[in-house]
């Protein structure tokens, strides 16, 4: 095999895991339960599976194009630090406008925490 | 054979982003369409990318990193709007 082939093999094989952790994405979005583990699968299988596709990209277009593409890196770290950031702030949005959990839940940590400092608000 | 790896990938996301769809029709809450859509955002840039490669182009490659800061500056204005019902708050005084 030449350089090229290795190539094309690793950007083939980064490819086709992240368009496979995206079509995981989907699959979770649509059978899990509640916004919460929904949340949990968009915010972190679509990232990885984007990142993963991105890599491909760059190592296709560095090493057959020999075109280094310094905004694909810049677009994996910034889908890494966004999409995480992303899925925390819509996770905190949908508990503080009542979106209720399913009923499989067992523990919520912030229901007692809420509670409790109201219940030491009203002591003062 | 790379081709036909780059062709099977654009079918896996095109399936990824029809479920996807399909969670923001029918999503019972708000949130749920907010999650569906940052993650079609999130799809998107990576269907750019491999339209970039079938194309033998490197001129779309701005378009990743435009999509990507696009998504996440929606997504929070979307859940400050559902958390607080404003997205700019007015608070020239600053006196809260």
């Amino acid at each position: 095999m030449t350089d090229l082939e290795i190539a094309k093999f690793f950007a083939g094989i980064f490819i086709l895991l992240g368009a496979f952790l995206s079509l995981v994405t989907a699959f979770g979005l649509i059978r899990l339960p509640d916004v919460y583990t929904r949340n949990h699968a968009a915010s972190k299988s679509a990232t990885l599976g984007v990142m993963f596709v991105l890599l491909g990209t760059f190592i296709y277009f560095y090493f057959v194009e020999n075109h280094f593409n310094s905004r694909l890196l810049l677009g994996i770290a910034f889908i890494l630090l966004t999409s995480p950031v992303a899925g925390h702030l819509i996770g905190r949005a949908a508990y503080n406008s009542g979106v209720k959990p399913t009923d499989l839940t067992v523990q919520d940590d912030l229901a007692t925490a809420k509670k409790t400092l109201a219940a030491m608000d009203q002591q003062k | 054979m790379f081709d036909t790896v780059l062709w099977i990938s654009v079918t896996f996301l095109s399936l990824a982003m029809i479920g996807l769809i399909y969670r923001v029709i029918k999503g019972p809450t708000v949130a749920d369409r907010v999650v569906a859509l940052d993650a079609i955002g999130i799809s998107l840039v990576s269907v750019v990318a491999l339209v970039s490669i079938l194309l033998d182009t490197n001129a779309f490659l701005d378009i990743i990193l435009l999509i990507g800061i696009l998504a996440f500056i929606g997504t929070v204005a979307f859940s400050k709007f559902l958390e607080k019902g404003v997205i700019m708050e007015y608070d020239r005084n600053g006196d809260r």
